[in-house]
């Protein structure tokens, strides 16, 4: 097997033991690429079944092509989607401008809650991977979130030999994260060679592409000329710059991501 | 690029410079991305402290502030040769959980030593753990030798601490390498500091690692991790943790000893999308060609080269419970993808991983490493760690905590290996006992709710058919758990246990040609399938009596206790009951007497077992 190969079983592996501990579960499409690989792997998991929801904490203000792009992968698919807004923040004229962490943490993480609570979801798939971020790096396959959905980086707990926490409180839940050991590449080498359908945004027009894909107001597009995968997985290959370099919020504070991802943020 | 990476942990003693060492190793091969460096500098200067390397990996807060890595982190770098998968674990003792957790996916280790501090004792605790993890590749690197100036001695000293200690666990270092990962003296190069040094940098230390040895050459291990049913067909799913996997092999699974063959090997899109074979670490889907009973937790292997069995086994455990471990502690033991219900029967060593001495008996304390003797309730299947440590291995939970992991030595009492058993033929054939007693054997499986009034039916049914003839017996429940069960209590495990041991026995009865009538609650459905899948001729009956008509018989006044919360997993109070998705018959005894359904059963008896009946249709 490959290094590719690896991953992929490894990635199978977990979302069938999620499937199998857990009574109700879904998972986060943010319609990135990563998200679109993790829903692959689920199809590949199930034998071309997706036996969950697909959840799209929608915030109104992502890039419209994520949207047109969403609804017809879902229709294809025939995906059963469950498109979650946090309504009372939206109206109260939630945005960017008061803050980008407190939009944020207003429209996707507390969106997101609101969407776990409303259905009673005890495991939820998210396509975090460790190269994003350091925090992200610490994190466990199977990670508990408490009744607030607060992550304690300080405590996780032990995982060890593929045997993942799959027993927890009621009222608390699991994150769960089949991508974690894969890196940018990986994602796009596994792209390529399984012919994984992704959003537009990431080829390169008139000399910029987005590298991450996130809301319109914080994510910036990157200079670049990569207009296929081969030439996205080429410059990749060399490039220094990391991929979220895009991503305003960030870097409001040296801290800023470790508490948007503490209050339950993916 | 397609090139596996190999996995490397950084460990050692809390402040010896592992996740500086890490730092650099990045820095020295390009790893880190553009402005990284420049922006670290930018937090250390804001906290007003000099450039802090193990900031790369140190990425919280609290790490931060502390000074100390709390959890274990992993990043990918490369070398001109491979790539790598650097996991960088804490040294402090509190966080020992997360240095495991790092070190037990390594594939080799970087032990790294302050050469002022030499040998401590979590430089000892690592060195035995990654041991006990079975990394047997681990190179030392003796850092902050700037602070001894570079002292030969010094390093001669330590390097001779170090490998005393290891060669002790039977482990003898690669490389020891003199370094100051802070300088970044031999990390990628030969450093002008150390002139007295000719052996390997820390980079080509790491370059000269081994691959771990693929397990596809040992016996196949498939442990079943589900049965899906998406259409028609049984698809069993798990991932191959050993040997391989073809099209036409002959499947036998443990703990059953029942076998079929692999019809087809299912796959969705990819390139291969008629595998007809896999190897080790590939998840893999699969259909059979006969319908024998597979569940999760079963090993699937090869006829005549089987897992062991037992219901004891001595294994080697390193403990992370918050409070210490003694005899007689009940936790919950998973191996592969199996559950076990275990008892710790012998603390038979505790190991000192610092003078390597161990004492008999007693508390395991948190993080301390220990021998001891489970016994499980049913029979575990394993290999030993030293034949197959993908099967030799497990975690234990206690609660919702995953709180010790260990490394199967032997079992215990060992049982005959589930391809050794030979199912014998009878001389008396079913037919022939059948045409002597004019009647059919089978099993007639009642099941409801307490007060449902199983047993009264049962025994009445008994009565009738006895006095027409036929050879019959019943099987009830609290008869069975004076004698039969008699060690079994009413948690899920022990219910699933004795539905277990009544089928077999009734199926047993079933063979010698009796009619044989059961009377258990048998509240889960998955209890019951598998006594549907030990035999032919059974029929399940499902004696479909509301809650609240039970309830108000209460012919036993055990609602009223369980009410009263004096008895605790009462089915239907605190306990589940599964009702059958599709019985054989259901008895409505709603607005019925006993007598109308006694008749309905014994007609629907004699209808399916009577020869006479039989000939008539």
């Amino acid at each position: 097997m490959n290094d590719l190969d690896v991953l992929e079983s490894q990635s199978i592996h977990i979302f069938r033991e999620a499937f199998n501990r857990l009574d109700k579960i879904a998972m986060l499409w943010s319609i990135g690429k990563d998200s679109n690989v993790m829903l692959w792997l689920a199809k590949k998991a199930f034998l071309g079944h997706v036996p969950f929801p697909v959840i799209h904490v929608d915030t109104t203000h992502k890039i419209p092509e994520m949207i047109a792009f969403r609804d017809r992968v879902a229709r294809e698919w025939d995906l059963p989607m469950i498109v979650g807004k946090n309504e009372a923040a939206l109206a109260a004229g939630m945005g960017p401008g008061q803050g980008r962490v407190t939009c944020c943490s207003a429209l996707k993480t507390e969106g997101l809650k609101q969407v776990l609570s409303e259905h009673g979801f005890t495991g939820v798939f998210a396509g975090i991977r460790r190269d994003e971020e350091g925090t992200r790096a610490k994190e466990r396959v199977f990670s508990p979130r408490n009744e607030q959905a607060e992550w304690d980086v300080r405590d996780q707990p032990p995982e060890f030999w593929d045997q993942f926490k799959t027993d927890f409180a009621p009222g608390t839940h699991l994150r769960i994260h089949p991508l974690l050991a894969w890196t940018e590449l990986d994602v796009w080498r596994y792209i390529r060679r399984e012919g994984i359908p992704v959003v537009e945004l990431y080829f390169a027009k008139d000399g910029r592409r987005y590298r991450s894909l996130g809301c319109a107001p914080c994510t910036g597009s990157i200079e670049s000329t990569a207009s296929t995968v081969d030439e996205i997985i080429a410059e990749l290959a060399t490039t220094k710059v990391s991929e979220r370099s895009g991503r305003a919020q960030d870097k409001e504070s040296e801290d800023a991501f470790e508490r948007l991802r503490a209050g339950g943020y993916m | 690029m397609s090139q596996n990476p190999l996995s490397i942990v950084v460990v050692g003693h809390v402040d010896h410079g592992k996740s500086t060492l890490v730092g650099r190793v990045l820095h020295e091969t390009g790893a880190l991305p553009e402005g990284k460096v420049e922006y670290l500098r930018e937090v250390c200067d804001k906290r007003g402290m000099p450039f802090e390397w193990a900031f790369v990996m140190d990425a919280l807060q609290a790490e931060r502030d502390q000074g100390i890595t709390i959890d274990t982190s992993r990043i990918r770098f490369a070398t001109a040769q491979r790539p790598y998968i650097l996991i960088d674990a804490p040294g402090h003792k509190e966080f020992l959980k997360n240095m495991i957790t790092g070190a037990a996916s390594a594939e080799a280790a970087v032990l790294v030593i302050d050469a002022d501090e030499g040998v401590r004792e979590q430089s000892r605790r690592h060195g035995y753990l990654l041991h006990l993890l079975g990394l047997e590749q681990i190179a030392v690197a003796v850092n902050k030798m700037d602070l001894v100036g570079w002292s030969e001695d010094r390093f001669r000293a330590v390097k001779a601490e170090i490998e005393a200690y290891l060669a002790g666990i039977g482990v003898r270092p690669t490389h020891v390498v003199p370094v100051s990962a802070r300088g970044g003296d031999n990390i990628a190069g030969p450093s002008a500091n150390s002139p007295w040094y000719k052996g390997p940098s820390v980079l080509a230390a790491l370059d000269g690692f081994e691959p771990l040895a693929q397990s596809e050459d040992l016996p196949l291990r498939l442990p079943v991790q589900d049965v899906y049913k998406f259409d028609h067909r049984r698809i069993v799913a798990g991932r191959i943790e050993s040997g391989r996997l073809k099209v036409g092999d002959t499947l036998v699974f443990a703990q059953s000893g029942a076998s079929a063959k692999v019809a087809t090997i299912e796959d969705w899109a990819g390139a291969n999308l008629t595998r007809v074979a896999a190897e080790a670490g590939r998840s893999v889907a699969f259909t059979l060609d006969d319908q024998i009973f597979v569940e999760r937790g079963q090993i699937a292997h090869l006829g005549g080269e089987g897992p062991a069995l037992s219901h004891e086994i001595r294994a080697r455990v390193f403990w992370l419970g918050k409070a210490p471990l003694a005899e007689g502690a009940r936790l919950k033991l998973k191996l592969a993808t199996a559950e076990h219900q275990v008892e710790v029967v012998a603390v038979e060593r505790v190991i000192d991983v610092a003078e390597l001495a161990s004492r008999r008996g007693g508390e395991v304390e948190r993080n301390a490493v220990a021998e001891l003797v489970f016994r499980s309730r049913t029979p575990v299947a394993f290999d030993p760690f030293s034949a197959n440590p993908k099967v030799g291995r497990f975690v234990l939970v206690d609660g919702y905590d995953i709180v010790g992991g260990g490394v199967v030595a032997e079992g215990v009492q060992k049982l005959p290996k589930s391809d050794n058993i030979f199912a014998v033929d009878h001389k008396v054939t079913a037919a022939t006992r059948a045409a002597a007693n004019g009647h059919g054997g089978g099993v007639v499986w009642l099941t409801g709710l307490s007060g449902a009034g199983k047993s009264t039916i049962a025994m009445e049914v008994e009565r009738r058919l006895f006095l027409k003839g036929w050879q019959v017996t019943v099987l009830d429940g609290d008869n069975v758990r004076h004698g039969l069960c008699s060690d079994l209590g009413f948690s899920p495990e022990d219910r699933a246990e004795n539905i277990r041991r009544v089928g077999e026995v009734a199926h047993l009865f079933a063979q010698a040609g009796l009619l044989v009538v059961t009377a258990f609650i048998s509240p889960y459905r998955a209890d019951r399938d598998r006594v549907r899948a030990m035999g032919e001729g059974f029929h399940e009956v499902h004696v479909a009596t509301g809650l609240d008509e039970c309830e108000r018989r209460d012919p036993k006044g055990l609602y009223r206790k369980a009410r009263a919360g004096a008895i605790p997993e009462f089915t239907g109070v605190s306990a589940p009951y599964e009702a059958p998705v599709d019985p054989e018959l259901v008895l409505d005894t709603a607005g019925r007497s006993v007598d109308q359904s006694v008749e309905e059963l014994v007609a629907y008896i004699e209808k399916r077992f009577s020869l006479s009946a039989r000939r008539r249709a």
